[in-house]
């Protein structure tokens, strides 16, 4: 683990703060998001959408992803690739 | 011992991380196709299901909000123990370190009251598909939830000697198991909506 300075990290912490608020934001429009009348299809994607919002965030500033060095990036597109062909494969199976 | 991988504190020449981050991102690689295949299955039986409950019916959607507001608390106050660690400030680690803990206790809390209702409604994972789906998927988050208390539990007592010894390494360990954390956040930043919403 490379070391931070403290004044790198205080920086660090006041970004955590932001994205927790952004955080609270999303969630209180995940929610609100399905009362909302709309066609099942885009019900889905909307909710989908916000949670991949969320995730990334998460991804990107508490888990150091917008930082991190080039193996772990390799790992998770890696896992994204089986990930997608999990998804893929029983719905085209599926009968 | 040849084989054995050891712990470094600096980066490695080859994979230009430590072992222990690339061993936790390997790991959390492999947790993504555990839950990932958990949603497949999910996907298929209600795609292919005749009926499918709205989950908002039948499912306590307040509780579950809360849920997420607790655990993405946890995941603040969980980067902000490793801040604390990284800058070498013991007691700031143990305070965030022990709130984490507590969040973490709250939201098996409430799962423990959600899942009491439906049983004593006599709902079970044998009901229907839509019950095997929740219990199943909230059921193995649940157990992720437990194993990453017991690991942060560990840290904040026993493991915090290791600060007095190398607080470069344990600094190291609250990262990892920080990372762990916040992927737990992230798979219930998924069921949420999934389970509860749609």
């Amino acid at each position: 683990m490379t070391t931070h300075t403290a004044a790198e990290i205080k920086q660090h912490v006041t970004v955590y703060v932001r994205v927790f608020a952004a955080l609270l934001v999303l969630t209180v429009l995940t929610v609100g998001v399905s009362y909302v009348k709309m066609p099942v299809a885009a019900g889905i994607a909307v909710a989908l959408a916000i949670a991949t919002l969320k995730a990334g965030l998460v991804a990107s500033f508490f888990m150091h992803l917008s930082t991190e060095k080039r193996i772990i990036l390799l790992t998770l597109a890696l896992t994204a690739v089986f990930f997608v062909v999990l998804l893929i494969y029983p719905a085209l199976h599926a009968r | 011992m040849d084989g054995l991988i050891k712990h470094i504190s600096h980066p490695h020449p080859v994979t230009g991380v430590t072992n222990s981050k690339l061993g936790i991102w390997l790991f959390l690689a492999s947790e993504v196709m555990l839950f990932g295949a958990l949603f497949s299955a999910y996907v298929v039986l209600r795609t292919g299901a005749p009926a499918w409950p709205e989950g908002a019916k039948i499912l306590n959607v307040p509780l579950a909000t809360l849920n997420t507001f607790i655990l993405i608390t946890s995941s603040v106050t969980m980067v902000l123990s490793w801040a604390a660690a990284a800058t070498r400030d013991l007691g700031k680690f143990r305070k965030w370190m022990a709130i984490t803990i507590l969040l973490g206790c709250a939201f098996l809390v409430v799962k423990a009251f959600e899942y009491q209702s439906k049983f004593s409604h006599h709902h079970y994972p044998a009901t229907d598909n839509f019950y095997a789906t929740y219990f199943t998927l909230t059921g193995l988050h649940g157990i992720h939830v437990i194993c990453g208390l017991l690991a942060n539990l560990w840290l904040l007592l026993p493991g915090s000697k290791l600060f007095a010894k190398d607080p470069e390494m344990f600094t190291g360990r609250i990262e990892a198991a920080g990372l762990y954390w916040h992927f737990v956040d992230l798979v219930w930043i998924f069921l949420f909506p999934v389970l509860y919403l749609l």
